[in-house]
């Protein structure tokens, strides 16, 4: 059966130029960046490359990349960097709608004694600038707030958040593991200290992310050890990792206008058929402000799990909010912070796309969904006939 | 992914007996939109007084309409007696099992048909789902002769095995100290305790607060953490421990239940025998309280 491939905010493809730029440092090229012999130290000038792909595509400046396992390790490494640079500061700014790599973290450190503020949204996933503007005080050490949301691809208005949180003196974080590649980002025109990305978000291999460290940030390393990443993350190198990420980097600047014309289309066919087709089914999320590869609808009475599993047979992945599809009892954190009615919290699907995805495939998907629906509709003691 | 056995991807796939009989002998519901599942089950007789046909309609994952059509499968051909020996097990058992954390999904099907047959019983048709027994997790509204049934039946003693088979306790959290009470009850063995530290005899002030701290956050916060819930430490005045419930636990219906049996108990355990614990919405002004559960409303 062939995939059809509509997760991508889980994971995405390695671009094939991506794998082939990885390969050799699986292979002959094993040497340690630090070694003093040729053969090792020759890998180091492959670093360097990558660390220049990887700040042209962010507009920074190449000292400024830290290489980390991934986003969750940028995560923790920026928010407890920062909280044991600054120990006179106690309190964590962030959001009910963080990805668990953020909120997790930031609910271990409250219950190690730190304040925590976590802002609500409102039905369209947005958060409230007023009230960040009150939260934000000179005891705040850090602000962390997602770029762009990974369920409803919702996007943040950054540059007003960093100019609150920057007046009142914190460091301000981003998890931008969603937005890089998709939209473009500018950090020289950005007063952004701190940004996680990560490799397998935009078409790099797992295991590899990005901590972007602005100059002059006041942050303390998170793996202490060897000397690498200039005592900022020790550990070797990912070598194989890093190249890749770098490669991806290009490919993601080279491809970038793609995401808002060709991915964006096939989102918007995709969801405006959806949600004429298919009997009540509803957007989550603030349309006007959102990555232009995301749709998350739900469809009214009927429960996320059973939806993926219909699909799955026809070969095309998504992802749902739904509490079965977790293991836990609740439905997802981000659409009950949205307040998201339970009708329809239970049965979200999200389809997140790339540029690898056709309009065939599209068609196929908006061909099979009203039946899928129906069938489960059908079943469902809350639609009366 | 969920690792279900063909027999659970066949019922889900073409499920059996999907619908609603018209004018049935026994109607049973269970679940709610709310919990993410509910199954509707109907039913009739034959003149042989063996159940002539039987049809479901559910609201649920793969595993819930597969329990359900599994179970009118069942159940054709059965007398009311044989039927109500039908039980969850029995459902899951014919499926080839059921994921740990997807139990629930068959003690839903043979809760419906057990509300079925009481309905049958009780007059013909009507539908009157009576609650038996006290309501120990409100949340997911499941009483205690559920929660005693789902432990006889299946052998569990731990307040996870309870949730992963009725849900119950998979919300706030609260009710985790009453369900442990009826494992105990029933099995005849003491539930899991995280083990005792010995008090410390006299402890300065800075000290006890500390120690409330902690034992907030290390045997309160998890259990109330792993549904969705929280709390807060606010104050320590004396004896007298102020504390705030967030997430799920502000809006449960039995937060001062927690309060006492949960919050108050552990830090007596821990702490000191005379503290006194209590909610900061009775020390706060409202737009405090307010802003807590704005989220989740």
């Amino acid at each position: 059966m062939t995939v059809i491939y509509m997760d991508n905010n889980a994971t995405t493809k390695v671009a094939p130029e991506v794998l082939d730029a990885m390969l050799p440092f699986l292979g002959e090229l094993y040497g340690n960046p630090s070694s003093m012999h040729t053969f090792g130290g020759q890998v180091e000038r492959y670093i360097k490359n990558s660390r220049e792909q990887i700040a042209r595509l962010l507009g920074c400046d190449s000292s400024e990349i830290i290489f980390t396992s991934g986003g969750t390790e940028s995560d923790n490494a920026a928010i407890k960097g920062v909280l044991s640079a600054v120990p006179e500061k106690r309190k964590i700014i962030t959001t009910r709608v963080e990805h668990p790599a953020v909120l997790t973290t930031c609910r271990e450190l409250e219950g190690q004694g730190f304040g925590l503020v976590e802002l609500g949204v409102d039905k369209d996933g947005q958060i409230s600038l007023d009230e960040l503007k009150e939260e934000v005080d000179e005891d705040t050490a850090v602000v962390s707030i997602m770029y762009a949301n990974n369920e409803t691809g919702v996007i943040f208005p950054i540059d007003k958040i960093v100019e609150i949180v920057k007046a009142k003196g914190a460091v301000f974080h981003t998890d931008a593991v969603q937005a890089v590649g998709k939209i473009p980002l500018d950090l020289s025109k950005s007063n952004i200290d701190l940004l996680s990305l990560s490799g397998h978000k935009l078409h790099g291999p797992k295991g590899v992310g990005v901590l972007y460290v602005k100059k002059g940030t006041r942050i303390s390393p998170f793996i202490i050890g060897g000397h690498q990443e200039r005592n900022r993350r020790a550990g070797t190198e990912n070598v194989a990792g890093i190249v890749a990420l770098g490669k991806a980097a290009e490919l993601a600047q080279k491809e970038i206008d793609q995401e808002n014309t060709k991915v964006r289309k096939l989102r918007d066919k995709l969801e405006k058929a959806v949600l004429k087709t298919c009997t009540g089914a509803m957007l989550n999320g603030d349309e006007a402000n959102r990555l232009p590869n995301t749709a998350n609808i739900s469809f009214e009475y009927i429960e996320g799990e059973a939806i993926l599993l219909l699909l799955d047979q026809l070969g095309i992945c998504a992802s749902s909010g739904s509490a079965c599809t977790s293991g836990s009892l609740e439905p997802s954190h981000v659409l009950r912070a949205m307040g998201v009615p339970f009708t329809a919290a239970h049965g979200s699907v999200r389809f997140s796309l790339s540029r690898y995805n056709t309009e065939k495939e599209v068609d196929f998907v908006i061909e099979k969904m009203p039946g899928i629906v129906n069938r489960l509709r059908e079943l469902s003691p809350f639609v009366k006939s | 992914m969920w690792d279900y056995t063909e027999e659970v991807m066949d019922h889900f796939l073409n499920p059996k007996n999907v619908g609603e009989i018209e004018n049935p002998d026994g109607v049973g519901e269970e679940g709610s939109l709310a919990c993410g599942d509910a199954l509707k089950l109907t039913f009739k007789l034959g003149e042989d007084g063996k159940i002539a046909d039987a049809k479901f309609k559910t609201f649920g994952c793969a595993s819930a309409i597969a329990s359900a059509s599994m179970m009118t499968e069942m159940i054709k051909g059965l007398t009311i007696e044989e039927a109500e020996k039908v039980s969850n097990k029995d459902i899951a058992e014919k499926l080839g099992g059921l994921p740990e954390q997807k139990m629930h999904c068959s003690v839903m099907g043979a809760e419906a048909l057990a509300a079925a047959i009481e309905n049958y019983r009780s007059g013909k048709g009507k539908q009157s789902k009576k609650i038996e027994g006290k309501i120990v997790c409100t949340c997911f509204g499941v009483t205690d002769r559920e929660i005693e049934k789902v432990i006889l039946e299946n052998d569990i003693d731990t307040v996870e095995g309870v949730t992963n088979y009725c849900k119950a306790g998979g919300g706030c959290g609260s009710c985790h100290g009453e369900i442990g009470k009826i494992i105990e009850r029933l099995r005849g063995k003491k539930v899991k305790k995280p083990e005792v530290k010995p008090k410390p005899k006299k402890i300065t002030n800075l000290q006890k607060i500390q120690l409330v701290q902690r034992t907030i956050n290390e045997q309160v916060r998890p259990l109330l953490k792993s549904h969705g819930g929280d709390i807060d430490l606010v104050d320590v005045d004396g004896n007298k421990v102020i504390v705030a419930f967030r997430g799920m636990c502000s809006q449960c219906r039995t937060a001062e239940f927690t309060l006492k049996e949960v919050v108050e108990a552990k830090l007596k355990e821990f702490v000191s025998d005379d503290i006194i614990v209590e909610d900061e919405k009775k020390n706060v002004d409202e737009s405090h309280i307010h802003k807590d559960i704005q989220g989740v409303q």
